[in-house]
């Protein structure tokens, strides 16, 4: 106990020379600190983006609501019903319904293009043509501006995100459908999901515009319970009227986001591992600096029958106090430079532009602060090894 | 005594030289008034008690620094109011320094070091490599031409200090305590050999110094005593 | 390069210091070239679009079809010379991920509107007698080892819902490094013929493109195209190829930012490890470069000396990296199909070499003005 105590009291005495020092070698610390910074601020961001769409996408779904698409297509735009099929979902067992009946929407799905508000070059912007029951089957639906649009006629209301990321998407402005102009009437937020990227209409009303006959692509609706959802499907695939593909909407939006945020974090994670390289190096370089400068003191101390260990350990506190420093701060700056940036990009599967917001989730900051510490860790084992292992009549013998 | 007559000989002459150091709001004056003439071909021990300015004396001297009033004069050129370019190329040419503790390049073999002001001249490698080669003879450590700095004695690192300071050949040789951090013998081999570069090849010395035994050596020795020079020693 | 000696017995003075601040350049570099090639494959078709080349797609959006009559209509409007179209096929080659583009053609004047794609005049004979015939781009034939004589199914679930099989006639080359050699091509007729069958799309498709006679006339024949079919069902938007290829890039995302974005951190990074390094470095031989100065280096051959000595350091840390962000580059696209054009450009290597250089000087810069503006005689006296 005795020894340990010893050995701890030996350990701050080496560490509290090593911090004496730093204003000393304040140059190669503060690089040292901004380096580490560098890598968790560019590793947060590009995870952050990631994290972003795949908050958006995943928000988008309950496990209680569930998609029907045709067997075989992978996503709306490629699936494609009649009015009866339509029907038939709707009325399978396991949708909720109201006073109204089932709470299933029979929807259209077409993207129009608009400019980006940010570049001024055409993008495709969804724009979805829905039944009544969607405001219902969808969870967190509100209107934030103007009204809903009027069933049966010619007007849209646009989501939040779409209305921030493209040009004249806000409550009076208009949209070009074929020939005619479709005013936009109201602006929702849908608890940041991917409907918040989308223009939304009467279904009917776009049926008619996009001559469509009396067609749907997909059916969304919410079920009576999360585990009805076996039943619901069961019914359908076994129905031979029917050849259909049955979705929970949040696996159907997983699936959706998974391509893209693969990549995202693929190369996010390829970058920022390139860049802890180099930051290993530079903290090689200013712990190796922090040992040359205090060969002296250290050799005094051991002359003075200070143990090899408690020296290893005071410099691998050094170095992990201040890949820590780097750490936060390059969290913090991510936090502050990418945490809820606006952004849309395209989602493949769909086809079309997804608003998103970056996010710098708790876990992404947590990541940042094991990779700077793994750096410092690196960074300072080796110089440690080195001042230990350094003759202390040589030692002495510098400057 | 007018410029002329006075010019003729003396290669290096200093005259009405003060220098001051501003150290925060103080002024502190090294030299004052201060007058010194070396003739041509003379070995001048300069000595003095530390902080005395003899190591400034030899810096003006030397063109490394100007003096805040007064002219120096070095063979036929006014140092002090030189461009530092051109100062830079005036040590080139004609000033050879011999430091206390050496001063070479340890990144250098014995010879690269000696090549360092060569690297200032036209010359081709080859003849740079001659005259490295006569230079290293002449302080007897050809054989030592390809070693590092840091595997040679004091006395031999001293030694190609002073190879270093010759091999441009310069009429002006300055050295600052180049006995200072030599044992006896190995100072003396150093004496020795800037006897021999005095009395053979005839070139001036100035030797800044606190050991007699190394003053005794010179032909004349001058003292520095708070900025004023004397021929006598302070009691 | 008298002076070689000196710069390189400063640099090897301590070894691991400079082989650890070598390695930091040489990482930096590596991603330089990585992230380059990374923006090239997502931005770089913009600069390889033709200059005299128009893209003409339904105005709502890329995804409504056109009607083949409008080709007829375009080749007699002034200033367009050619007009040929395309329709996205959707295909899946046995899974969705193997992602690749494919299109119905008309062989002759497919090919004379891009002459970009090399085709073979045996293979091009082939494929004009061949009704099921298609080609395809060297990268995506190399990726699934397709032989010519091979048949290609491929399950379209936008067009007839069914697999459709190709006999393969072709395999096309690109004339520039930069040419998307991914896409497989296949007759329109044989395409349309199918269609009729089924009562379903004949007639339809996706967008054409339209060679101009004079690409300085270029807007004023866009305006032509889109006049000649406003006021009918399917309206047209009619831009130059480079325009339509940027705004397709814009949809990503803006990478040039993104990628400039990483960049600027990685170098800043770098810049303050190395220039600290650097100065640290200068700081040790105060003395030394005071005893050069005595010698008679002037101010400027002493600046010289540490900016030498740093811009090797990091023309030799950055070639390294650019060298090896080549070798990796060069084995191919690290998404798996997501970039198909995956190469690191001439222009950005000249560039990183430019990069490495302007790197060394920054962070030479200080610590030389710090070296020169020492007086001699204080830098003496601290040795």
């Amino acid at each position: 106990m005795a020894g340990l105590l010893n050995w701890f009291s030996q350990v701050g005495a080496i560490a509290k020379f090593g911090l004496m020092s730093i204003p000393q070698r304040r140059g190669a610390v503060s690089a040292t600190i901004i380096g580490i910074a560098g890598v968790v601020l560019v590793l947060v961001g590009v995870l952050s983006i990631a994290a972003g769409f795949r908050r958006t996408m995943l928000a988008s779904g309950s496990p209680d609501a569930a998609i029907v698409l045709r067997s075989g297509a992978d996503s709306e735009m490629v699936s494609g019903f009649g009015r009866n099929e339509a029907r038939l979902i709707a009325d399978a067992p396991g949708v909720a319904r109201n006073a109204a009946g089932p709470l299933a929407s029979a929807e259209l799905f077409v993207i129009i293009n608009l400019p980006k508000r940010s570049t001024h070059t055409d993008a495709n912007v969804p724009l979805r043509g829905v039944e009544a029951a969607a405001l219902a089957v969808r969870d967190h639906l509100t209107l934030t501006a103007g009204r809903m649009f009027a069933w049966g006629r010619n007007e849209v209301v646009v989501g939040a995100g779409a209305a921030r990321e493209f040009a004249g998407l806000e409550v009076g402005g208009t949209i070009k459908v074929g020939r005619e102009s479709w005013p936009v009437v109201g602006v929702f937020t849908a608890n940041g999901g991917v409907a918040e990227s989308e223009i939304w209409t009467d279904a009917r009303v776009l049926q008619d515009a996009y001559h469509r006959g009396d067609s749907f692509q997909s059916v969304y609706a919410r079920l009576n319970s999360a585990a009805a959802f076996a039943q619901f499907k069961d019914a359908l695939t076994s129905n031979p009227q029917l050849s259909v593909k049955v979705l929970r909407q949040s696996e159907h939006y997983a699936e959706q986001s998974e391509a893209i945020t693969r990549l995202i974090t693929t190369l996010g994670f390829l970058i920022a591992f390139l860049m802890a390289i180099g930051a290993v190096f530079g903290a090689l370089n200013t712990m190796y600096s922090a040992v040359a400068v205090r060969t002296r003191e250290i050799g005094t101390l051991r002359a003075l029958g200070f143990g090899n260990g408690a020296v290893i350990a005071a410099l691998m506190i050094e170095s992990l106090l201040l890949a820590l420093l780097g750490g936060t701060v390059g969290g913090g700056l991510a936090y502050l430079a990418f945490n809820n940036l606006h952004a849309a990009t395209m989602n493949w599967q769909s086809f079309s532009q997804v608003a998103f917001a970056f996010a710098v989730t708790p876990q992404l900051l947590l990541q940042g602060v094991v990779w700077a510490t793994l750096i410092g860790l690196i960074g300072g084992l080796l110089p440690a090894i080195r001042a230990a292992r350094l003759p202390i009549a040589a030692a002495l013998r510098e400057y | 005594m007018s410029e002329n007559t006075a010019g003729q000989s003396a290669l290096v002459r200093v005259e009405g030289v003060e220098k001051v150091f501003h150290r925060g709001a103080e002024d502190i004056h090294v030299l004052s008034q201060l007058n010194l003439e070396v003739p041509a071909g003379q070995f001048l021990a300069l000595m003095g008690p530390s902080g005395s300015g003899k190591s400034t004396l030899l810096n003006l001297i030397g063109g490394l620094d100007r003096p805040t009033q007064g002219t120096v004069h070095v063979g036929g050129d006014r140092l002090d109011t030189l461009s530092d370019r051109a100062l830079a190329a005036w040590r080139a040419r004609h000033v050879g320094f011999v430091f206390q503790l050496y001063n070479l390049i340890p990144v250098l073999t014995a010879e690269r070091n000696v090549e360092l002001p060569l690297l200032l001249t036209p010359l081709s490698p080859a003849e740079r490599r001659k005259h490295v080669a006569t230079a290293l003879a002449v302080v007897g450590l050809s054989h030592r031409a390809k070693h590092y700095p840091r595997t040679l004695s004091g006395g031999e690192q001293q030694r190609v200090g002073i190879a270093r300071g010759i091999v441009t050949d310069p009429t002006l040789l300055l050295c600052d305590e180049p006995t200072g951090d030599l044992d006896r013998k190995a100072g003396d081999e150093v004496l020795n050999l800037l006897q021999a570069l005095n009395r053979e090849q005839g070139k001036t010395i100035v030797m800044v110094t606190h050991d007699p035994h190394a003053s005794a050596r010179a032909a004349r020795t001058v003292y520095l005593n708070k900025g004023r020079l004397t021929n006598e020693p302070e009691q | 390069m008298r002076f070689l000696h000196l710069i390189w017995g400063n640099l090897t003075r301590k070894k691991l210091r400079t082989a650890l601040t070598l390695l930091t350049v040489l990482v930096a570099f590596v991603l330089f070239g990585f992230l380059s090639a990374i923006r090239q494959a997502l931005v770089g078709g913009v600069e390889l679009a033709g200059a005299d080349r128009l893209i003409v797609r339904h105005k709502v959006s890329i995804i409504q079809l056109l009607p083949v009559a409008y080709q007829a209509r375009m080749e007699r409007i002034p200033g367009v010379a050619a007009a040929v179209h395309q329709t996205w096929f959707g295909g899946i080659y046995q899974d969705p991920k193997n992602f690749f583009m494919q299109s119905p053609v008309v062989p002759a004047e497919f090919m004379a509107m891009y002459p970009e794609f090399i085709l073979p005049p045996e293979q091009m004979r082939a494929w004009l007698a061949t009704r099921t015939g298609a080609i395809v781009g060297r990268k995506t034939a190399e990726r699934f080892h397709w032989k010519i004589g091979d048949r290609i199914p491929i399950m379209s679930p936008i067009w007839m819902r069914k697999t459709w099989e190709f006999d393969l006639v072709g395999i096309f080359d690109g004339r520039d490094k930069g040419t998307d050699t991914t896409a497989l091509y296949f007759r329109y007729d044989y395409f349309d013929e199918v269609r009729q069958t089924q009562n379903w799309g004949q007639g339809l498709v996706g967008w054409y493109t339209i060679r101009v006679k004079d690409p300085a006339q270029a807007a004023d024949t866009a305006r032509r195209v889109d006049e000649e079919f406003a006021n009918s069902p399917a309206e047209t938007k009619t831009e130059p190829e480079g325009a339509f290829v940027q705004a397709w890039a814009n949809q990503v995302g803006n990478i040039t930012l993104i990628v400039a974005g990483i960049l600027g951190a990685v170098f800043f990074t770098i810049l303050l490890v190395t220039g600290s390094t650097m100065s640290q470095a200068v700081r040790e031989r105060i003395g030394e470069l005071g005893v050069l100065k005595a010698i008679g280096f002037t101010n400027g051959q002493v600046l010289g000396l540490v900016l030498a000595e740093s811009c090797l350091l990091t023309v030799l840390g950055g070639g390294l990296g650019l060298g090896l962000a080549w070798l990796i580059i060069a084995r191919g696209d690290p998404t798996g199909g997501l970039l198909p054009m995956f190469f690191l450009p001439g222009r950005d290597l000249l560039l990183g070499f430019g990069l490495s250089l302007a790197l060394g000087l920054v962070t030479g810069l200080l610590p030389a003005r710090q070296a020169t503006r020492l007086r001699v005689a204080d830098a003496l006296r601290r040795l």
